[in-house]
């Protein structure tokens, strides 16, 4: 093409070629290339800058700071296994009540509601998801505790003749421990398990249902041949990310979880956890106790990144799976 | 059909199920609803207590007065927790909400499915997973410490950390929305991809990123952990974020709480009704911005 080939030459049109847009272009792709590695950055800076500013605590006994059952800032002594105890325990609760309840608010949304009263749920949901902990711990600190408390008794002394689970749920006179904590973890992690088990469920083919349906299956018969044995991976991931959230939670349970420095068995103790001890302690610390205070945190921040790393890896590998083999 | 006359036709009701799979069914469909209905009264009760008990809170005098100093002392006051929570939230979100919306860019435009935006992707998903309390320790590190003094800006940079994950992915769906038609029009014209990225695929995507910034900052606002550990805690006015501690609504509801005083507790309430209808009005703002700008989804 040349340009005296047509008539009537076009007017000068800039196209954004001379040099200057070019360099523009080469600048805007570096920003952006940048803004897009923060994210990077941020982690990182995190792990190491943590990591750097707790090692004098984890340093001056590590075996004790990882599987030590004393907490005595006064005398530097640093173990924080009760508060990793506590984590696992009010998460582990937490899902218990958690991931059976967002499944079947998923498949209700999903499988069982008409389509107008589908809004009003996914609001309810979402709404759920907006509350701040530490409304949640207000609520239950001040509201949930001195009504449960007698059901904990009442449960307790139910409980009493049953070799095992007179330990786990034994006498109390309080409600601020790891149950109640669990309980309002399990009220939070609702909406995100909910969420992405709702996109795990979208993936089902519609011809697995109707195929179900037209063999005669009733909706239960179809939801348990049909959805769950597809969604399996997803559900799994979904309940991870959950079990991540319910582990990094903070404020609610330092409200509500009473803050023992010690190990118990017994559910209806009050414990603490690792996020909940960090922030309860946090203000009146200063030197070692506030570094090893921070060693929590990086030990915190390990756990709850490889679950959501895996989580995520085990979300997208299922939804992979699934379109791969119908779509 | 021939062949079928003189037979019945096969039910399909379900009327004639066994006991045991109608059963089954039933009590299957009645758990699944009751499982909502333990969703919902949490958040019944919630929205109960909090509006119940933080309304005798409000007065005139609680959104201008300085908070009392004693747990004890009865009487309005949430001023400077009002300001700190939007000044703090509002320069989070200045700060973030940039690096997000471009760092999204890099995901949707640039990267795509390169290896390095593919592991941007899923660390900005583990970025959201990271307790709000680490962000908080890891600013108390690398800022607080740094600068001697705990300051509302170290509480705006922990929690445009925390939004900024959010404010990338959503911002990238948002973009996945965009026509390609736009962008081959565009270059089409002649633009380079730096003026279609900001001139048309920014614009035609701005009512999805702007609600889902919103949400961040409706999310960012009721943060406490990482306020806790940086900001401190103050009574007064402090307009501005770099003069010493300060304070938010969050942190109030925090302190007042875990208080046995009646006069602190329902400060705690009366903050939660704030901190919750400041959150509620960021959440609906985003849902009306979503609805009614809405990129028609092809």
């Amino acid at each position: 093409m040349t340009t005296t080939a047509s008539p009537e030459s076009p007017p000068q049109v800039d196209l954004g070629g001379e040099a200057r847009s070019r360099r523009t272009d080469k600048g805007f792709t570096g920003l952006v290339t940048f803004a897009g590695l923060t994210v990077l950055i941020v982690l990182g800076l995190i792990l190491v800058t943590t990591s750097v500013q707790a090692w004098p605590a984890i340093a001056h006994d590590p075996i004790e700071f990882l599987t030590g059952t004393d907490w005595v800032p006064g005398d530097e002594i640093f173990g924080t296994l009760p508060f990793l105890y506590g984590t696992l325990v009010t998460s582990v609760i937490a899902m218990v009540v958690a991931v059976p309840v967002s499944i079947g608010i998923a498949l209700f949304i999903t499988e069982v509601a008409h389509r107008r009263s589908r809004k009003y749920i996914v609001t309810i949901v979402d709404l759920l998801a907006t509350v701040p902990s530490v409304v949640f711990g207000l609520v239950g600190s001040i509201v949930l505790i001195p009504w449960v408390t007698p059901i904990y008794q009442w449960w307790a002394g139910l409980m009493a003749p049953i070799p095992g689970l007179n330990a786990i749920f034994d006498e109390t006179n309080t409600g601020r421990n790891y149950f109640t904590a669990g309980l309002i973890l399990a009220v939070m992690c609702i909406p995100i398990i909910t969420s992405i088990s709702r996109e795990v469920f979208a993936t089902v083919p519609e011809i697995d249902k109707q195929g179900a349906y037209a063999l005669g299956a009733t909706r239960w018969e179809m939801i348990k041949g049909a959805i769950l044995p597809h969604s399996f991976g997803g559900l799994v991931g979904a309940s991870m990310l959950g079990l991540g959230r319910a582990m990094g939670e903070t404020i609610a349970v330092a409200l509500v979880i009473g803050g023992s420095l010690t190990i118990g068995t017994n559910l209806f103790e009050p414990g603490n956890t690792m996020a909940a001890v960090i922030a309860q302690q946090f203000g009146e610390s200063s030197g070692m106790h506030t570094e090893a205070l921070i060693g929590i945190g990086v030990v915190l921040f390990a756990i709850t990144v490889l679950i959501n790393f895996l989580a995520r890896t085990v979300v997208r590998r299922a939804e992979i799976k699934m379109k791969g083999a119908h779509s | 059909m021939t062949t079928l006359q003189g037979q019945t036709p096969p039910d399909l009701s379900g009327r004639n199920l066994s006991f045991r799979r109608a059963f089954a069914n039933r009590a299957a469909t009645t758990l699944i609803a009751l499982c909502v209905l333990v969703a919902a009264l949490p958040l019944a009760l919630v929205a109960w207590e909090v509006v119940s008990k933080g309304a005798s809170a409000w007065s005139l005098a609680w959104f201008i007065d300085e908070i009392p100093r004693n747990y004890r002392t009865e009487g309005p006051g949430m001023g400077p927790a009002i300001l700190g929570t939007l000044t703090i939230t509002g320069m989070a979100a200045l700060l973030s909400i940039p690096i997000g919306v471009l760092g999204a860019v890099y995901l949707n435009e640039y990267g795509k499915n390169k290896p390095l935006a593919r592991f941007i992707r899923t660390m900005a998903d583990v970025m959201t997973g990271v307790p709000s309390i680490m962000m908080g320790l890891f600013i108390y590190v690398g800022y607080v410490i740094v600068i001697g003094d705990k300051t509302g800006f170290g509480g705006a940079l922990a929690l445009a950390c925390l939004m900024l994950p959010i404010v990338i992915r959503s911002t990238e769906e948002m973009l996945r929305l965009v026509p390609d038609e736009l962008r081959q029009a565009s270059s089409g014209l002649g633009a380079r991809k730096w003026r279609t990225t900001l001139g048309v695929v920014l614009p035609a995507a701005s009512s999805g990123i702007t609600s889902g910034s919103l949400l961040a900052v409706a999310r960012a606002a009721g943060e406490t952990a990482p306020i806790i550990v940086t900001v401190g805690l103050t009574y007064i006015y402090k307009p501005d974020l770099f003069d010493g501690q300060n304070t938010t609504l969050a942190a109030q509801i925090f302190r007042n709480a875990s208080q046995p005083f009646a006069a602190s507790q329902e400060r705690a309430w009366g903050a939660a009704l704030t901190l919750i209808a400041i959150v509620f009005v960021f959440t609906i703002l985003s849902r009306i911005i979503a609805a009614r700008f809405a990129i028609d989804k092809r």
